[in-house]
Formats: C-alpha cells, sequence, structure tokens
C-alpha cells in the first residue's frame, strides 16, 4: 500500500457473547462508527476472534479493498496477535491493524449503558483516528551466531556452559575467582539427599576444563559491553595466574612458600599460602599465584622458593600481570550467583565479636574434610567439641524494618541448610544437643519436609521463637535469651557453638554488572527477569539471559533448572540463526537533527548515537520511545507510535464534550496491564476517562499534554510503572522529571495544577488503578464545581 | 516423687509410649480434636512441647489423668503420634513410683451418685494401667 493511498477502514465491533453487548449498545456503536472519515465498513459481530469473522474480516478486506482494520472488542493483549495474522492472511501488513478496547476498559468496568456506549463510540473514534495514519511497518531480522558468554562460572553457569557446549555451541566461560564452582565448591553435604557436594560438582567442573567448545576464562571479569543480541562486542580483563599449564599438582610450592594469608574460600577460618589451590579437585587444576601478597613485586623478584621447588618448571613470574582479551557473541548468560548475607554488618547476635557465634557458610568450610579442621568439628575458640549447639534462622532475612540491617524477603534455602547441618552433626557427635530456633521452617521442595521430619525425629530440637540476643560467658559459651511462643514462656539456654543461619544477597558486584549489560534488577538487589512467571529466565534485553542466584535466592537443584532453562532459551535463538524485531524503532529524520546528542544521553539502551547526525542502531533500539519525546526539535519519529498518531487520538478523545473527559497516559507494559486487571476483576471506576497506550510513560511528549488542555480537556493523567520497574528501566523517571516540568509550564498558562496526575501503577494492581482514576476524576469533579478554590484541592 | 533428668523422661516416654515423640510438629490438632482440652491445663500439644523440652513438671499437669483416652487426637494427628499412650505413658511413670492419683474410698457419696460409671471404670483403668 502506498503511503499516499486514501485510508479505507473496516470497522469490527464485537459482541463478546453478552460481556460488552450486555452493556454497550454495540448496534448503536457501529452505526457511529459508520459515520467517521475513512471507514468503508462497520459491522457488528457476535464474536470478533471467530474463525468466521475473520474470514469475513479478510473477504471484506479483499472485496471492499481495505486498508486499515479497526476491531472494537478486547484488550490487544488478548487478541491483537489473532487479529494481525488475519491481515497477514488478507495480504494486508500486520501493522495496519489497530483494536478499540471497549470490554476490559468499558463494559467491565461501567454499569451505566448510555455512558458505557458513548464511551465506546470514543474508543472507536479514537481507534478509527489512529488507524487512518498508520503505516505499514518490516519486520527486521538480524543474524544472531553461535557464540554466548557466561558470566559466573558457579553451578548456574557450568551448568549452562555445558548444555550450549554439548549442543555444538561455542562457550566463553568468565569467572572472577582463579577457580570455578562457586558456592557449591564450598559446601560438605548437601541437601535433600546428603550427597558430597565435591563429588557431584568435581566431575563437572574438569568437564568444563576439558570441553572443546568452552573456553574457561579465570582470574577474569568482564569490563565493558556494546552491541545487541547476535553482535554483542564484550572486553574482558584477565589477571594472570603465573602458574602455566605444565603444572602437575603436585604441591612441591606450597610448602615452600613463606607467607600464609587467611584463606577465603574457608571463610578466614584457616591460612592459606601465596601460591594455592582451593581445594583438591579445583578446576583449573593448576595451582594459583595471588600476587597481591606473594614477595614479588614487578621487576622485583626476592622470592623465588616456588620456582626453585617446582620440577615441572610451571612457575613464570615473567607474565603480563594483566592482559585485556574481546569477545563477540551473540547471547549472554548472567550467572554470578549471590552473596551469603553478612552479619557483621548488623552485629547481628555478636558475629564477628565473639569467636564461637560463626555462620552457616562458616560452619560448611568447618564440617568439610577439604576445610581447616579436616572436617572436626571444632569450636573455633578452644578447637573443644561442642556439645550443645544453636542454630538462629532467618539471620539478615525477612527483616522489613528499613531502619534495620537485612533484606525484607525469605531466602528459601537456609532453613534447609540449617537441618541439614544439624542432621550431619547428628552423624558425628549422636550425643550433642542440638537446637534449631526459628520463626516458620519453609521446607518446601522435593524432599525436603522428609529431610525436616527425619531431622525432628533424629531429636533435633525445634524452638519456635529467635532469640532477641545472644550473652558471651567466661568459658566461650553463650546464652541465648528468647520466647519460646509455643509453650508461651521465656528461655535463657546456654550453647557452647552458635551457628547463625545466613540468607543469601545480591552480589556486591552486581550494580557493576547491571550497567555493563544494561539489564534490570529487582528491588531485592537480584536481577530482574522479563516476567516473573512466564518469562523466568529472559531479561527485558533480547538475548541476555539469567541463570541460578543471581536472579533470587536458589538451592542446587533451582540453579541447574534455571541453568538448563537460560542455555535452551539462548540456544532457541542461536538455533534460529535470525532474530525478527518488532518494528517499533526510533527513526531519526536526519535533515531536522541538530546533533544536539540528548537522544543519546537518554536511551537506556545505549541505541542512539551522534555521527554527524543521530542514527539509531535498530537492533539495539528497544522502542520505548524515550528519544523521541526528548528531541527538542522533533526529528525522531516512533514506528507505530508517532506524535501525529497520538496527537490523533488526543483529537478523536476529545471532539464531543472535552470538558467532561480526562486523557490518561498508559504505559504498555504496567499502567495499560493494570487497567485490563481492573477490567478482569470488574472494578468499576469512573466512566470519563479514554486511555491512550504508549509503549512507555518516557514516550510522554509535552506537546500531547498542551494539546489536550488546549482542546479543553477536564484533565490529563499519566501513568507508568512503579520506579524502578520499568520495562525500558528508566524511562518512568524521564516521565516523572517531564511532569514537574509540564506543571511549572502549565501553571504559568493559568492551567489549575490539579489538571494534571502523574501516577504509577503495575500491571498487577488492578484495584490502584480504579482508585487512581476515581480519586483523579473526583478531584477535576471538584475543581468544575468550585474553580475559584482551586488552590485548596488537595491531591488524593 | 519421682526423680527424673529430662533425657531420661524423654526415653522413657519414648519407650513406654512407643511413639516418636520427635515427630511432633506442634499443629495443634491434637488439642483442637480433644473433647477436654478446655479442662486441661496443659494442652495436648503442650504436654508433646513440654516433653521435646525435657520438661519434668509435665508430670505434675492435670492433662493426663483428665485424658479420657478416646483416641480423638491420635485419629487426626498428621505425623500419626498416638498421643493417648503418650498420656498413658506419662501416668504410667507416675504410677510405677507408687503415685496414687485417685482413692475411689475418699470419693464423697454425693459425688458418687452423681459420677456416670463409665468414669469410675476409666479411673480405675489408669490406676492399674
Ligand atoms: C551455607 C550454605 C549452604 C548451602 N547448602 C546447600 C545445599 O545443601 N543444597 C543446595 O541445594 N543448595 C545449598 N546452598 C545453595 C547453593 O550454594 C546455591 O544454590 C548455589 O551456589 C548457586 O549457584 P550459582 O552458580 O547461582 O551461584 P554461586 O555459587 O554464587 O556462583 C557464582 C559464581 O560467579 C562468580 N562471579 C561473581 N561475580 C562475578 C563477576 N562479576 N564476573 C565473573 N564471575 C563472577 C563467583 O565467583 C562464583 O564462582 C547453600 C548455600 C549456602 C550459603
Ligand atoms: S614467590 Fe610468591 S608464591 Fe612463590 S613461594 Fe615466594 S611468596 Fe610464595
Ligand atoms: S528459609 Fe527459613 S531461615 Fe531462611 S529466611 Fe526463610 S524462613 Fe528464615
Ligand atoms: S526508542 Fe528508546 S531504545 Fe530506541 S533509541 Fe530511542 S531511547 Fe533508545
Ligand atoms: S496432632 Fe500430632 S503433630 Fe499435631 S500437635 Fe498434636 S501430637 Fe503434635
Amino acid at each position: 500500500m502506498s503511503e499516499r493511498e486514501e485510508p479505507r477502514v473496516g470497522v469490527y465491533v464485537c459482541h463478546c457473547g453478552t460481556n460488552i453487548a450486555g452493556v454497550v449498545d454495540v448496534e448503536e456503536v457501529a452505526k457511529a462508527a459508520q459515520a467517521l472519515p475513512g471507514v468503508v465498513v462497520a459491522k457488528h459481530t457476535m464474536y470478533a476472534c471467530s474463525e468466521a469473522t475473520q474470514r469475513e474480516i479478510i473477504n471484506d478486506v479483499q472485496q471492499e479493498k481495505l486498508n486499515r482494520v479497526v476491531v472494537a472488542a478486547c484488550s490487544p493483549k488478548m487478541h491483537e496477535p489473532t487479529f494481525r495474522a488475519a491481515l497477514e492472511r488478507a495480504g494486508l501488513n500486520k501493522y495496519l491493524f489497530e483494536m478499540a478496547n471497549i470490554r476490559e476498559q468499558d463494559s467491565w468496568v461501567h454499569k451505566d449503558g448510555h455512558k458505557a456506549t458513548e464511551k465506546a463510540k470514543d474508543l472507536v473514534r479514537m481507534a478509527v483516528a489512529r488507524a487512518r495514519l498508520l503505516r505499514a511497518y518490516e519486520e527486521r531480522e538480524l543474524p544472531v551466531g553461535e557464540r554466548v558468554l557466561v558470566v559466573g562460572g558457579g553451578i548456574a553457569g557450568i551448568q549452562a556452559a555445558l548444555d550450549l557446549a554439548d549442543s555444538g555451541y561455542k562457550v566463553f566461560l568468565v569467572e572472577k575467582e582463579p577457580f570455578i564452582g562457586g558456592h557449591m565448591a564450598q559446601l560438605d553435604k548437601t541437601f535433600p539427599t546428603l550427597d558430597c557436594s565435591t563429588c557431584i560438582l568435581a566431575p563437572k567442573m574438569a568437564e568444563v576444563a576439558r570441553h572443546k567448545n568452552i573456553t574457561l576464562l579465570t582470574n577474569a571479569e568482564v569490563t565493558e559491553v556494546t552491541g545487541f543480541v547476535g553482535n554483542f562486542k564484550v572486553k574482558v580483563r584477565q589477571k594472570a595466574r603465573f602458574v602455566t599449564s605444565e603444572c602437575t599438582a603436585c604441591n612441591e610450592c606450597v610448602p615452600v612458600c613463606p607467607v600464609a594469608v587467611p584463606d577465603e574460600f574457608n571463610m578466614g577460618l584457616g591460612l592459606r599460602k601465596a601460591i594455592y589451590k582451593s581445594l583438591p579437585q579445583a578446576v583449573p587444576a593448576e595451582y594459583a599465584i595471588d600476587i597481591e601478597n606473594c614477595l614479588n613485586k614487578p621487576n622485583l623478584l626476592v622470592c623465588e622458593k616456588c620456582l626453585e621447588a617446582c620440577s615441572p618448571k610451571a612457575i613464570d613470574f615473567e607474565q603480563p600481570r594483566e592482559k585485556e582479551l574481546e569477545l563477540a557473541v551473540d547471547t549472554v548468560i548472567i550467572a554470578i550467583g549471590a552473596d551469603p548475607y553478612d552479619p557483621s554488618k548488623g552485629q547481628d547476635y555478636g558475629y564477628g565479636k565473639y569467636e564461637n557465634v560463626i555462620t552457616t557458610i562458616d560452619f560448611e568450610r568447618i564440617i568439610a574434610p577439604t576445610g581447616p579442621t579436616n572436617g572436626k568439628l571444632l569450636r573455633p575458640s578452644d578447637l573443644g567439641k561442642p556439645q550443645r549447639i544453636a542454630f538462629i534462622q532467618c539471620v539478615g532475612s525477612r527483616i522489613a524494618n528499613p531502619e534495620l540491617v537485612g533484606n525484607p524477603y525469605c531466602s528459601g534455602i537456609c532453613c534447609m541448610v540449617s537441618i541439614k547441618q544439624a542432621l550431619l552433626i547428628r552423624e558425628k557427635l549422636p550425643e550433642a544437643e542440638i537446637t534449631i530456633y526459628y520463626i516458620d521452617i519453609r521446607a518446601k521442595g522435593k524432599g525436603f519436609e522428609e529431610m525436616y521430619r527425619r531431622a525432628r525425629l533424629a531429636g533435633i530440637r525445634f524452638i519456635k521463637g529467635l532469640p532477641a540476643e545472644v550473652l558471651e560467658n567466661d568459658d566461650g559459651s553463650l546464652t541465648l535469651v528468647g520466647e519460646n511462643i509455643l509453650l508461651g514462656e521465656l528461655y535463657e539456654h546456654r550453647h557452647d557453638l552458635v551457628i547463625l543461619s545466613v540468607g543469601l544477597e545480591a552480589r556486591k558486584e552486581s550494580e557493576k554488572v547491571q550497567k555493563l549489560l544494561g539489564v534490570a534488577r529487582s528491588s531485592d538487589g537480584f536481577f530482574a527477569e522479563k516476567h516473573p512467571k512466564l518469562e523466568p529466565v529472559d531479561t527485558a534485553t533480547t538475548g541476555i539471559f539469567l541463570a541460578g542466584a543471581a536472579e533470587s535466592p536458589k538451592d542446587i537443584r533451582e540453579s541447574s533448572t534455571q541453568a538448563k532453562a537460560a542455555a535452551s532459551r539462548a540456544a532457541r535463538l542461536m538455533k534460529e540463526g535470525k532474530i525478527r524485531i518488532e518494528a517499533l524503532t526510533a527513526e531519526v529524520r536526519e535533515e531536522m537533527c541538530v546533533a544536539c546528542g540528548i537522544c543519546e544521553s537518554v536511551c537506556p539502551f545505549n541505541a542512539i548515537h551522534v555521527d554527524g547526525t543521530s542514527k539509531v542502531t535498530e537492533a539495539a533500539c528497544q522502542g520505548c520511545g524515550v528519544c523521541a519525546a526528548s528531541c527538542p526539535v522533533g526529528a525522531i519519529t516512533m514506528h507505530n507510535f508517532t506524535d501525529e498518531q497520538i496527537l490523533a487520538q488526543v483529537e478523536a478523545a476529545l471532539a464531543e464534550r472535552p470538558e467532561e473527559k480526562a486523557i490518561v497516559f498508559t504505559c504498555n507494559w504496567c499502567s495499560y496491564a493494570g487497567a485490563d486487571m481492573a477490567g478482569t476483576s470488574r472494578l468499576e471506576y469512573d466512566p470519563s476517562v479514554r486511555l491512550i497506550r504508549l509503549m512507555c510513560s518516557g514516550r510522554l511528549n509535552p506537546k500531547f499534554v498542551l494539546r489536550a488542555f488546549e482542546l479543553g480537556a477536564a484533565g490529563v493523567l499519566v501513568t507508568g510503572c512503579h520506579p524502578g520497574e520499568c520495562h525500558y528501566q528508566s524511562g518512568n523517571y524521564r516521565a516523572l522529571s517531564r511532569f514537574q516540568l509540564l506543571q511549572g509550564l502549565l501553571r504559568s498558562l493559568g492551567i489549575a495544577e490539579e489538571r494534571f496526575g502523574l501516577e504509577w501503577v503495575s500491571a498487577a494492581e488492578g484495584e490502584r488503578f480504579s482508585q487512581v482514576v476515581n480519586a483523579f476524576a473526583d478531584r477535576l469533579r471538584r475543581l468544575r464545581a468550585a474553580p475559584e478554590e482551586q488552590e485548596m484541592v488537595e491531591v488524593h | 516423687m519421682l526423680e527424673l533428668s529430662s533425657k531420661e523422661l524423654q526415653r522413657a516416654v519414648e519407650e513406654l509410649s512407643g511413639q516418636k515423640v520427635f515427630a511432633c510438629y506442634q499443629c495443634g490438632k491434637c488439642s483442637a480434636s480433644c473433647p477436654f482440652a478446655a479442662e486441661m491445663d496443659l494442652t495436648p500439644r503442650q504436654v508433646l512441647e513440654y516433653i521435646m523440652d525435657g520438661r519434668v513438671e509435665v508430670l505434675n499437669s492435670n492433662t493426663i489423668w483428665i485424658c479420657a483416652s478416646c483416641f480423638s487426637c491420635m485419629a487426626r494427628c498428621p505425623n500419626g503420634i498416638d498421643i493417648s499412650k503418650v498420656m498413658e505413658a506419662l501416668r504410667q511413670l507416675l504410677l510405677r513410683s507408687g503415685r496414687d492419683q485417685l482413692d475411689l474410698l475418699k470419693i464423697p457419696e454425693a459425688d458418687l451418685k452423681e459420677i456416670p460409671q463409665i468414669a469410675f471404670i476409666a479411673g480405675a483403668r489408669k490406676l492399674i494401667g
């Protein structure tokens, strides 16, 4: 269809059984549609989505030469793909379709048939106005190759790397430590089966080292990422190991090294040398020199003891201290794991002060045969055998009070960690008294409740009620003071060793990694998935996936499951060899661009750059429209959401009795979906509002608002995702700052401030949506009733 | 009075009752099912918590004598604990130490007329075990 062709629009108004027709007079709506400019066909139909109606539409397109189609029915989130497919069957470009949502936004939320019908007519008028200006777009295909970057070599990164490498993809596994394995390498035995952690992990690690499709980069960190799916350019900085692959792991170097430093792998509970290995089974198998602590300094070899001792001549102090590598990859998996909560931050229970107060992760090293005590259960203060051992649950977890140190969520794994460790103690010290102080025991998982029961039957005491504090006695024992909730009595119990069951929290490096990759994190600090239920391993950025505890606290099984899912999601993209990009991208009209660079500075995806004039990297552009709304000369057009289309909707909405109507701009992801939610929950709200969907609240160009007020709208309400939840990372913050600027401008134009509002509504908050709309409509009504009291009206 | 350590109490109860007291996760269904719970100073659930806590005072509770061995608790316990057997074990511990709870001869005449026969039988059964 050529650009200049006159629009010939077909309108189909759906009854949806009685869902719509029970409230809205659909016949009248169709009749009104018939009179709209450009409309050639206007019909009402029982079920627009039925195959019969779809065929009718296809037939009309062909017979009546329709070049635009509008369906007034349910939410586009429901059936837009259905009708777009029908258009394609009719030989029409799928972007020439528009839906008017007269169910979720109308018949389900209004009872007054007359008002609902009037609103439906407006919604159809808006849709037709927009449809007349729609343009055809071809979706672009981008090539996607077969190389993947996995960041983090814990069990999640390992599992994802192996699955992909086995399927023939080329994997770069980047691990910041000199050895892979993550926390799993530190564990003794694992719940719920009590199999030895190293026994199941070591073969996987060895396979990683051996695999021809895996390039393992240890001591390495990603320092820069640019590009997009199919074309990521990654810079990696790798620190030298100073030990070459000649190393036979004979251990001759270790005894001669004069340096001894706290061993971080053993949680500082033991010492290690400057040349070392975390575990006998560590991967890579070569030893590593910790050059920070080695006596040698650049160009100054004061100690060569290991060099002399090493018979295979594997030690090489000539290695450059650091090298930078450049990788080209097609997809990325983030698997940087999580940190155990550090109780010294909040000085919980005297951790860091009393020697016999330790954490569960410390305890893993104490009880592991490879640990500092060779697996002997000794308490730190006097290396005596503890007889009375206590676990305290939820340390650093489930803290909703923002004044306190800790995280609001349940870490999910720590109940099972304590139960496991209690059973391991029971095996070693059958006579020991073991008590677990808890709030609730959360043993959700295959075999978990059974293990909990086993612990109870093994005589492990579970006391409901966390101690308020731990006091140290002269003999190093500790007194716990608290309430036994089930008896309603206070306790004061003495223990020889107290183990704090710490949760998992987002890695300290998370923020850095987030910025490098331009993905989002949720308010708890963990990486945010694209959809919490339906897209749990994707990020909002195509081609970047999440695996393991980086996304939320997880046990090994869940980490593996997610890693394997992430691998298959990445493989699905790479196997296809190409990806179709929705045509919702930005386009710069270069002749208008003044090269101010504002677009470049606001784009959350690094997708637009000034190079002479501004240019969009289409593959990276996610279509938020933040740039278009920011461009001072209006040089940027958003495909399928052009300024003209949006203004046409504003004008159509306000064509009749504008003083009674409020325009509500929503973002596609949160507030539009929140409005749909209000619909599906049948939450009534004021019928005076007319919604206009943008992809992001950051797309809001001030001229949309000014036009609405110019036409006499009662009010304009902007809605978007809650701060921190923007689908495009930061678009809603742009909306907020624009809102504040506009407020000032409106004031100077003499428009009452209360007529312009901004609210955050999530996709789940149907109730909030209806409340927000009602409050806004009330505010406008009060303003109309008493315009002279304007200044007095309180918001909310 | 009976001299017992916490451990001895726990062992004795498990041995005499044959029940795994430590399987109890304190759901409270036994108390909820017991027709006499309102009359007891410790509910059946609390009796289990006392034993797990190693509290010998549990033997002073009136609960073990009020328990009618109706088995309602046992029928509902999700962990398959026969609580009435636990009660019996606690009674046995006391009875075997020579402590009487019920002296039939000391029951006032007026009460004798009121009390249903089955109560005497239950009382006597508790006396002899
Ligand atoms: C005390 C304790 C006991 C546990 N016991 C059990 C148990 O018995 N059973 C069970 O199922 N689970 C248990 N868990 C949970 C288990 O440890 C986790 O499920 C598992 O470690 C998660 O694996 P991961 O690969 O996601 O993360 P991690 O194990 O945290 O691994 C992440 C890896 O990424 C690396 N990394 C981090 N940042 C970067 C970066 N910027 N660049 C490159 N690399 C980076 C890290 O060095 C690390 O090697 C326990 C956890 C704790 C704390
Ligand atoms: S050179 Fe460094 S690593 Fe080698 S023995 Fe000396 S201090 Fe240890
Ligand atoms: S898993 Fe258990 S210990 Fe950990 S935070 Fe949740 S309830 Fe507390
Ligand atoms: S539309 Fe959004 S993602 Fe695309 S170039 Fe503009 S600001 Fe960047
Ligand atoms: S019903 Fe069973 S598990 Fe529940 S409180 Fe009673 S004894 Fe314990």
